[in-house]
């Protein structure tokens, strides 16, 4: 994050000084996504249905998992049809 | 002052002088839900927009909860908005009385004082809306149907001044103000729109990641911005002091604003934070709110007659807090007696007199300060009665050992 500014500097209303990518709210995961690229049949379902963008999918390569942002909740995991998502503690 | 324009004088209660005001002040979108003894406003401006004379959106909601949060909606999309509540009604309105705030979203608020429950009862007194003076809304009481109206249409100009961008609240005493009718004059509806103008929203600089662009305050799909979500321990305290300084900002622009509507008017209350009344020259003052100072002046007068120096000060504008003010008037005054139209349970005094109390701490010359608690529930406050604290008043020296706190009128 850079330097922080003071009330003066930064815009009224509560818009937000940084975006929300900035924040680092990943550490408050338990169990974390990992994929496994033999089963993955690039669907994009985990990419779909991820509530917080945290599937990183360019529509041709593997998906990838943003680990800063990621809360472990699963959902890619439950949806993901070929089980090509491992829900792993730590 | 230059000479005000022709008006039409009507036959209103305080809630239809309400209703004109907002018809009249080119407001784009009405959301609000009926309660008493707020409901005459719905029901006149749900009957302007049917007419066709008054060009908005009426959003009929569910609860007060939507009421605010559709008038918020509004708000940040670029709309000028009203709503109309009263007390639990406002109580309802909770939650997003401080997201519109904080907001920044200059949404504009009838509320009209009543009780709040239990036990339930629909008169007045202040308990609604003196609870939600740390919510950072605008509070603006009024005395009468008439400083309602004129309030009203003065609270859109406050509210999007670019120096406030504050929601404004306007107050009115329940059915002592929004049902009794009184001759009003109402102003031609081209001056109106001239003052009030149309929504302009207020710009601002967006930081580096928004591309640094200067845009107006509202949401729009052409410039993306997020108002209101996640601003932790980082930035949520300076988006707070945004919100300190713009209320210090707002006691200039109130007065300004009341000054300019005085001049097509021709009808002012003091400086538009406080309304004096006989107080230069008097050894006590009595300091209220809304409609009992009404009575206080002729009681004032009364007690002049019989050589009695009392004065009478009526605060409109709570929000901001006019300390400054209240402190040029009292130093040089034997005594103040304040009275609060509602209770803080547990606490030294109503919160008029702690607030007054406060602001005169910084006086060398202190007077003592008397509190009254009265009219709970719509309980009567008749003439007698304010000439008996005036006097009690009138009659104290020394600060009494600890706050003194008086409830007349309420039976023992
Ligand atoms: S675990 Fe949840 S947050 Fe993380 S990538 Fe999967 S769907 Fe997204
Ligand atoms: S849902 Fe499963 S198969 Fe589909 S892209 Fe994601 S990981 Fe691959």
């Amino acid at each position: 994050m850079s330097a922080l500014r003071g009330w003066k500097e930064i815009p009224i209303a509560g818009i937000p000084f940084e975006p929300a990518v900035k924040y680092k709210t990943g550490d408050w995961r338990v169990f974390r996504p990992v994929i496994d690229n033999e089963k993955c049949i690039k669907c994009g379902l985990c990419w779909m249905f991820c509530p917080d963008s945290s599937i990183i999918w360019d529509g041709d390569n593997f998906p990838t998992v943003d680990y800063e942002h990621c809360k472990g909740c699963g959902i890619c995991a439950h949806e993901c049809p070929t089980k090509a998502i491992e829900m792993v503690r730590g | 002052m230059a000479k005000s324009v022709q008006q039409r004088m009507m036959s209103l209660n305080g809630d239809e002088a309400v209703a004109w005001a907002a018809r009249q002040s080119n407001v784009d979108v009405v959301a609000a839900f009926p309660i008493t003894p707020q409901t005459i406003i719905m029901e006149r401006i749900a009957e302007f927009i049917h007419d066709g004379l008054m060009d908005s959106e009426i959003i009929r909601v569910e609860s007060e909860h939507s009421a605010l949060s559709a008038s918020w909606g509004a708000s940040i999309a670029g709309a000028r908005a009203f709503t109309a509540t009263a007390a639990n009604g406002l109580a309802l309105m909770w939650e997003i009385l401080y997201i519109v705030a904080s907001s920044r979203a200059p949404v504009v608020m009838a509320v009209v004082n009543r009780a709040l429950s239990a036990p339930i009862n629909i008169h007045c007194d202040h308990s609604d809306s003196m609870g939600a003076r740390d919510s950072g809304w605008i509070q603006i009481y009024s005395e009468d149907a008439q400083e309602a109206y004129d309030n009203t249409i003065q609270a859109f100009r406050i509210a999007e001044h670019e120096n406030v961008q504050l929601p404004v609240m306007v107050m009115l005493d329940g059915f002592l103000i929004s049902h009794t009718m009184q001759n009003v004059q109402i102003l031609p509806e081209d001056v109106v729109s001239d003052f009030v103008g149309y929504r302009k929203p207020s710009r601002i600089k967006l930081p580096e990641f928004y591309g640094e662009k200067e845009i107006p305050l509202m949401l729009n799909p052409k410039y993306p911005i997020s108002i209101g979500p996640l601003d932790l321990y980082d930035y949520y305290f300076e988006h707070k002091m945004q919100q300190i300084e713009a209320m210090k900002r707002a006691p200039e622009v109130i007065k300004e604003i009341h000054k300019e509507f005085a001049e097509i008017s021709g009808r002012s209350y003091g400086d538009g934070l406080l309304d004096p009344y006989r107080a230069e020259d008097a050894d006590a003052l009595i300091m209220g709110i809304g409609s009992t100072m009404g009575t206080m002046k002729a009681v004032v007068d009364e007690l002049r007659e019989e050589g009695k120096k009392v004065g009478s000060v009526r605060i409109r504008t709570f929000r901001p807090f006019p300390a400054d003010e209240i402190r040029e008037l009292a130093s040089g005054v034997s005594s103040l007696g304040v009275l609060d139209r509602s209770a803080s349970f547990g606490a030294e005094g109503g919160p008029l007199f702690m607030e007054v109390r406060s602001a005169l701490y910084s006086l060398k010359d202190r007077p003592p300060v008397l509190g009254y608690i009265y009219g709970l529930g719509g309980r009567d406050m008749p003439p007698r009665l304010l000439k008996k604290i005036a006097e009690e008043v009138l009659s104290t020296r020394e600060e009494p050992e600890r706050p003194r706190v008086g409830y007349p009128g309420a039976r023992e």
